[in-house]
């Protein structure tokens, strides 16, 4: 990577490493500004996956993302982890932790350690950081769950126990890569329902990718709609309604239409 | 237990039958109530040589476990040790064993240290080839997480890949396990004076060919075992790879 489109990244972005989270931001949040990032294809031909994206979400707010297939929103949550960086323009975030669309958890580890391996990865004792996940387990439904391995656990369970892992974290950020794509309708109702509480417990800064439109207005304050690879943010809309949310409610039912719009012309 | 006793049952009976009425020369190739027969009246020295043998195949696979184990690992964690090694490697699986075994000796002396050598070399590949791809499978989403989580090389290596990769270390242990024992015969052929390989190359050269036939049953009895025991340890400390129970 050239030199001089590196420097146009903040450096509190590579200061995620082992430096203290939250404080040391200059800019707490995410701020995306006019980032670029392509890929080379195999045919030597480029493929631009975003294109001068702009997104900010303020501190201890959610806001959903949604786009088509392939537009590039699992670029965008990975720049925004540190695991890729852009190729023009600026990002600057909290340190974020991922929460990725397969709960990814590790057979061979109970519920509880899976949970607790987000500590474990930074040298936390196994004693210590089962005591940490315990009382997160009481919290997120997940009491009496805690020594099942993870194939004895149901889909809905497994994205539990992997959330509960992205939060013991500890980052302010969490990305959340369309964690409830792969479950059936009635137990992703009720974990967007379980999600939307538990946030509410959480003053975190929130990003959810997401393809489903309902669930990105159920859950956050701000929905941003994407265009088709290359993407950028085409439309955002303000969802200022109380929680809990209801599907049905018809200020969410019309959101949900404009935001299907804004998709949909675009598409 | 059922159909592989069975199955044996029936080999035997063949070729029992075989040799009975098929006008076979029994000094040739004899029946297996002659080579039953063997295994009986020769057991005392079949015993001590088996204890040889048995220990050579033990420490040669442990040899190459270890050996394997951190080649696998070099590779795994550097692309320049996976460029300079992995062709070695496959080289070294070119080299004939009964040809080396002998210039080993030659060169190392009778005792044990050429057939652990030889032992461990064949056990070896196996080892590496299946510890390296379970290492390499590693879902590298999962390797993306553990970045998020701020983990240390060493740490995503200790509870994440390690781990995955035991399956793959069993596997093969227990490939490993079988060539082991014909490493060994090769082993003993040359400047041995104990082992059922040395028991091999002597009763040939005699025509004992009873006595050779309850040497290789030994052998495989024995191959068969290390293979079974290696299956139990890999399903008792390895629960989860065996789907269903905790």
């Amino acid at each position: 990577m050239p030199t001089a489109e590196r420097s146009a990244v903040d450096v509190t972005s590579t200061s995620r490493g082992c430096a203290p989270a939250a404080g040391a931001a200059p800019h707490a949040g995410i701020a995306v500004e006019r980032v670029t990032r392509r890929f080379g294809t195999a045919g030597g031909a480029e493929l631009v996956a975003l294109a001068d994206l702009t997104l900010h979400v303020a501190p201890g707010e959610i806001v959903s993302v949604v786009g088509p297939s392939g537009c590039g929103k699992t670029t965008l949550l990975e720049l925004i982890c540190g695991l890729q960086r852009p190729d023009a323009g600026r990002l600057v975030s909290e340190p974020a932790a991922l929460m990725p669309q397969r709960d990814l958890l590790l057979p061979w580890l109970s519920a509880l350690d899976n949970a607790g391996l987000a500590l474990r990865a930074r040298g936390v004792s196994r004693a210590a950081a089962r005591a940490t996940a315990g009382p997160l387990f009481e919290r997120l439904g997940l009491a009496g769950f805690e020594r099942t391995r993870p194939a004895q656990l149901s889909g809905g369970m497994r994205q539990r126990v992997s959330l509960a892992r992205s939060l013991l974290a500890g980052k302010p950020v969490l990305a959340l890569d369309e964690p409830f794509a792969a479950l059936d309708a009635i137990t992703r109702a009720e974990l967007q329902a379980w999600l939307g509480h538990t946030l509410a417990g959480e003053r975190r800064t929130v990003v959810l990718v997401t393809h489903d439109v309902e669930e990105a207005v159920l859950l956050s304050d701000r929905v941003a709609v994407m265009s088709p690879r290359p993407g950028r943010v085409v439309t955002e809309l303000e969802v200022a309604l109380p929680r809990p949310r209801s599907r049905t409610d018809p200020a969410l039912v019309q959101l949900r239409a404009q935001a299907l719009a804004a998709l949909g012309g675009r598409a | 237990m059922l159909p592989p006793a069975l199955a044996l049952a029936l080999l035997l009976g063949i070729w029992e039958l075989y040799v009975d009425l098929g006008g076979v020369n029994p000094a040739i190739l004899p029946a297996p109530h002659a080579i039953a027969r063997a295994l009986y009246t020769d057991r005392q020295t079949l015993w001590s040589n088996f204890l040889t043998t048995a220990r050579e195949i033990v420490l040669g696979i442990a040899v190459g476990v270890a050996t394997a184990l951190v080649c696998a690992v070099a590779i795994h964690f550097s692309s320049v040790a996976r460029r300079a090694l992995y062709p070695l490697l496959v080289a070294s699986q070119a080299v004939p064993v009964p040809i080396l075994a002998p210039v080993l000796i030659i060169w190392l002396g009778f005792g044990i240290l050429p057939k652990l050598l030889v032992i461990a070399l064949v056990a070896f590949f196996p080892l590496v080839v299946t510890t390296l791809a379970a290492l390499d499978a590693v879902d590298p989403d999962l390797l993306k997480l553990m970045r998020t989580f701020d983990a240390a090389r060493g740490r995503t290596f200790r509870h994440v890949e390690l781990p995955g990769a035991l399956p793959g270390l069993f596997t093969g242990a227990k490939l490993a396990a079988v060539f082991a024992v014909i490493g060994a015969v090769f082993a003993e052929q040359t400047g041995a004076s104990s082992g059922l390989g040395y028991l091999l190359s002597i009763t040939t050269s005699n025509y004992e060919f009873a006595e050779t036939w309850a040497a290789v049953a030994i052998l495989s009895a024995f191959a068969m075992a290390l293979f079974a025991l290696l299956a139990v340890v890999e399903r008792r400390a390895l629960p989860w790879a065996y789907g269903g129970a905790r």
